[in-house]
């Protein structure tokens, strides 16, 4: 059976498809084979991150419904062979996702891989919740700022509650904390909440810093992973987590701005 | 930082500083709130009918708290009665 991770925030905005996108494609670069899944049923984005928006023929929602069969609407990644992409429907209605017919669809896809990456919709509506239901693993997507700590606590909670693990009193989902858009610089000057803080506020686990970087809207533009950008911080950071994800012991980096000069440090700014 | 900044009088603290501890009490506050049964505030009012058929208490005189520690529940219940000078 495959491991089923659900990247998750409550807030939108904050990298939830960036980095289903780098994990999925880090994932299936190590050699997993690895589905990613778009939850955003009606507003899908996940296909044009991916950078196959155009070979989209079927769909979750068609594939739920019959209409067509898994084999059809997976799309294999052009630069990665263990790697499919199974797109959101831009056209049906939210409540197209049933429970059955998620579990199913997991539990097919669960055969021949490794590893299932789901990108969860913004909130606590029917598609985030059917996103992390099934899940074993939840990525919780975080930026240092108030309104998004106190939604990913919000979500921590419905993790906790409503997930078939929770249902089943089974092992709970194992969930971890990635910190996005991150400014060692500004964290210096004090006008953003540090990593110590905000995994003080939330205790979690930390699976990655991923800092604030141009590579990323670079990424989204092209159409490519930004993990695949190796010489951008971010994309080293997104490789970093997948291998912090996996087990390896890899230090964090990326977290304190640039080293200072001699004349800076005695001066300031 | 810089070390002129230290001289520098009058510097305010950065706004993190009071980011994190709005979040630290707001938190604590969503979590108390998130652990508690649905049930409650519909308890919170038959509780209440009950007592008025017999003494006429306010619609606050009644208050629920529900605590959860380690491996506990508690429901606390806190009723208001009149002064003696008020009762019928």
């Amino acid at each position: 059976m495959a491991r089923i991770i659900v990247i998750t925030s409550g807030k939108g905005g904050v990298g939830k498809t960036t980095t289903a996108a780098a994990m999925a494609m880090g994932l299936a670069q190590r050699g997993h084979r690895t589905v990613v899944i778009d939850f955003d049923v009606g507003l899908r984005n996940l296909d044009l991150i991916m950078g196959c928006e155009r070979r989209v023929v079927y769909d979750f929602v068609n594939v739920i419904n019959g209409e067509a069969n898994l084999n059809q609407a997976l799309i294999r990644d052009k630069r990665c062979d263990n790697l499919y992409v199974l797109p959101a429907s831009q056209t049906r209605d939210k409540d197209a996702l049933t429970k059955e017919g998620v579990g199913k669809v997991l539990e097919d896809l669960g055969q021949g891989h490794d590893y299932v990456v789901c990108d969860s919709p913004a909130g606590i509506e029917h598609g985030a919740t059917m996103a992390m239901y099934y899940a074993d693993d939840a990525v919780v997507v975080t930026n240092p700022e108030v309104s998004s700590v106190r939604d990913s606590d919000r979500m921590l909670g419905i993790l906790s509650s409503k997930s078939r693990r929770a249902e089943s009193n089974a092992e709970p989902i194992r969930e971890f904390l990635l910190l996005t858009r991150y400014s060692g610089e500004r964290v210096e000057r004090g006008e953003m909440l540090s990593v110590d803080d905000v995994q003080e506020i939330l205790s979690l686990n930390l699976l990655g810093v991923i800092p604030e970087s141009q590579a990323v809207l670079n990424a989204s533009n092209a159409g490519v992973p930004v993990i695949l950008d190796h010489d951008s911080e971010a994309g080293q950071a997104y490789g970093d987590m997948v291998a912090r994800y996996l087990g390896d012991d890899v230090p964090m980096r990326f977290i304190n701005s640039a080293k200072k000069g001699f004349f800076s440090r005695i001066f300031g700014g | 930082m810089g070390l002129l900044d230290y001289f520098r009088a009058g510097r305010p603290k950065g706004s993190a500083a009071v980011a994190k501890e709005r979040l630290q009490i707001l938190v604590a506050h969503d979590r108390r709130v998130r652990g508690r049964p649905s049930y409650l505030p519909k308890l919170q009012q038959e509780i209440l009918a009950v007592i008025r058929k017999y003494v006429e208490v306010d619609m606050n005189a009644v208050s629920v708290n529900y605590e959860q520690e380690a491996d506990q529940e508690i429901l606390e219940l806190n009723i208001v009665l009149p002064e003696q000078a008020e009762r019928a």
